[in-house]
């Protein structure tokens, strides 16, 4: 597929704004979403909006059927072993956030540790902070270097035999670094420690097998991904899933209520309470199917260049420090966050955007590692595979002539 | 004259003719870059946290002082555009009556179109900055 080709599926990418093209490059905060995925949203919200599991009428049976086979849609995308490992939520954080009440239910006593690495987004940082608040347990920071990289060198002195669970993104939303997660799980099981994979971004930029990383639990949201906003997944190992109570109660997970006594449904259902996203969670098929079709060659090829565009432009520019330096070929996504020297970052961006290029900038929901590089704000310029290299040069254009005019 | 000595609606008459000029928006920022650039140095010891407005991706300091009935303003911020929008606001608003002040709706933003542009979900703080304008006015009435 080339990357005409796939921009076409994508009605958001022809916008203009200020009367110039947009060239829209907060990929990691919300991709744009493409025809398949609206047209089954649009579909499901018009000639099948009915509740899920319960009625026995036609629509309803459509519309669960729907539901129900994105759960095998994302379980085979993500390898998991069983569709009973596979909850819906409403987004990467809500499922952090069942996993924090919930494993913290049933795993967590006072004077357990939790390990977070210090790149990690809010949402996989302060869920635990009040789940060490509300068990008595103890919260613990995996440190980065530099250059942005996990100090793993750490991990044999963090990880004790207290430490029930670790934290840690796929790839950071900040710094675009892949993390050796596959490692980390393998060290973080041999002492007997579990591991929470945060796929926000690492869904989107590399194939997923959670047998193969072997994790505990893998979570992302569905509209980083092509999906409906709204959407998310928590995959769990069934034999946790089984003994974690559940987060919410009301609606689809119980099994029968007395006021004697409720008992719940059997998995996934049970972490499932109250009416699902009908409409949107199905998108994850059409979404994901898109996804797993960009490993194509050519499209991967091309995305390599643009990236290798991009990240040269910025490190052979001295009055810029690109946060998140990669070590490797293939240990950088297309995520470049970065400082200009005399310029804000809220300037740039504003200026940016006069220029048709949307960009984030700020905090990122990472205070803790702004912190970490002593900065209040951070410029982020995060590509998708259907960003194409004449974008990339408008970009690095653009930036040049918003410095040019700051400094 | 003085920016004093005219109305607060001539001065924000004279600002919404400036940016008539430009029609791009980009030149509009240019031009605020260039005010950012002139704004009058705020002393650094008065960069404390009960002068910081919150809600801002750009930290603002904003401060006042009443002298003979009239209150004068002096902002800094670390983001030039956002000093820009500053220098605006003292032009209009610094040396003025705390009446005066409050008797103003603050619409000449809007009719340059810096409020629908820097709206508070754009995290600028422009709305803060006014609030805080007001306030003080409110406080020396």
């Amino acid at each position: 597929m080339t990357v005409e080709e796939l921009r076409k599926q994508f009605p958001g990418l022809s916008g203009t704004v200020y009367g110039k093209p947009l060239v829209y490059l907060d990929n990691a905060a919300t991709i744009q979403r493409p025809a398949c995925v609206i047209d089954k949203w649009t579909d499901l919200s018009v000639h099948h909006n009915a509740n899920l599991h319960r009625a026995v009428h036609k629509i309803a049976a459509e519309a669960t059927e729907e539901y129900e086979s994105a759960r095998d849609a994302v379980r085979a995308f993500l390898n998991a072993g069983s569709r009973e490992e596979i909850v819906f939520t409403s987004g990467a954080t809500a499922s952090i956030n069942l996993v924090a009440f919930s494993f913290g239910e049933a795993f967590i006593r006072p004077g357990d540790e939790i390990v977070v690495s210090e790149s990690e987004h809010h949402s996989n940082i302060v869920p635990w902070q009040m789940m060490c608040e509300r068990k008595g347990a103890v919260l613990k920071v995996l440190p980065v270097d530099d250059e942005g990289h996990l100090r793993t060198d750490l991990l044999e002195d963090l990880v004790t035999d207290r430490t029930r669970l670790l934290c840690v993104a796929q790839i950071s939303n900040v710094l675009g670094i892949v993390n050796p997660v596959k490692e980390i799980v393998s060290f973080c099981h041999s002492k007997g420690c579990a591991v929470l994979v945060d796929g926000a971004q690492g869904v989107v930029h590399t194939g997923v097998d959670v047998q193969d990383l072997g994790c505990d639990f893998y979570v992302f949201s569905g509209h980083k991904v092509y999906a409906a906003p709204g959407t998310g997944v928590l995959y769990g190992r069934r034999e946790l899933l089984e003994q974690m109570p559940p987060y919410m109660g009301g609606g689809e997970m119980i099994d029968t209520v007395k006021f004697t006594g409720t008992t719940y449904a059997p998995l996934p259902g049970k972490f499932e309470a109250g009416t699902q996203n009908m409409a949107g969670t199905p998108t994850l098929k059409p979404a994901l199917e898109l996804a797993e079709s960009l490993r194509d060659r050519e499209l991967t090829e091309y995305g390599n260049k643009v990236r290798d565009y991009v990240l040269n432009a910025l490190l052979s520019d001295d009055r810029i420090r690109l946060y998140g330096v990669p070590r490797g070929t293939f240990d950088k996504i297309p995520l470049f966050s970065f400082s200009v020297k005399g310029a804000h970052h809220e300037d740039l961006a504003l200026l940016l955007d006069k220029m048709g290029v949307a960009v984030r900038s700020g905090q990122m929901c990472a205070e803790p590692l702004m912190d970490r590089f002593g900065v209040t704000g951070m410029l982020r310029a995060s590509f998708a595979p259907y960003n194409t290299l004449e974008e990339a040069e408008y970009f690095v254009k653009s930036l040049n002539r918003a410095i040019s005019m700051l400094v | 004259m003085k920016e004093t000595e005219k109305t607060l609606k001539e001065v924000q008459e004279e600002i919404v003719d400036d940016f008539s000029m430009y029609e791009e928006w980009l030149d509009k920022y240019e031009y605020l870059i260039e005010l950012g650039k002139d704004l009058s140095p705020y002393p650094e010891e008065a960069k404390t946290d009960d002068r910081l407005i919150r809600g801002c991706q750009s930290r603002v300091w904003l401060d006042w002082r009443m002298e003979e009935g009239r209150l004068f303003f002096s902002a800094d911020s670390d983001a030039i555009i956002t000093k820009g929008i500053i220098s605006l606001l003292i032009r209009v608003y610094s040396g003025r009556t705390p009446e005066e002040i409050l008797g103003d709706d603050f619409s000449f933003l809007n009719r340059i179109g810096l409020k629908e542009n820097l709206s508070p979900t754009r995290a600028n703080g422009l709305v803060s900055m006014i609030q805080t304008v007001r306030k003080a006015a409110e406080s020396n009435l």
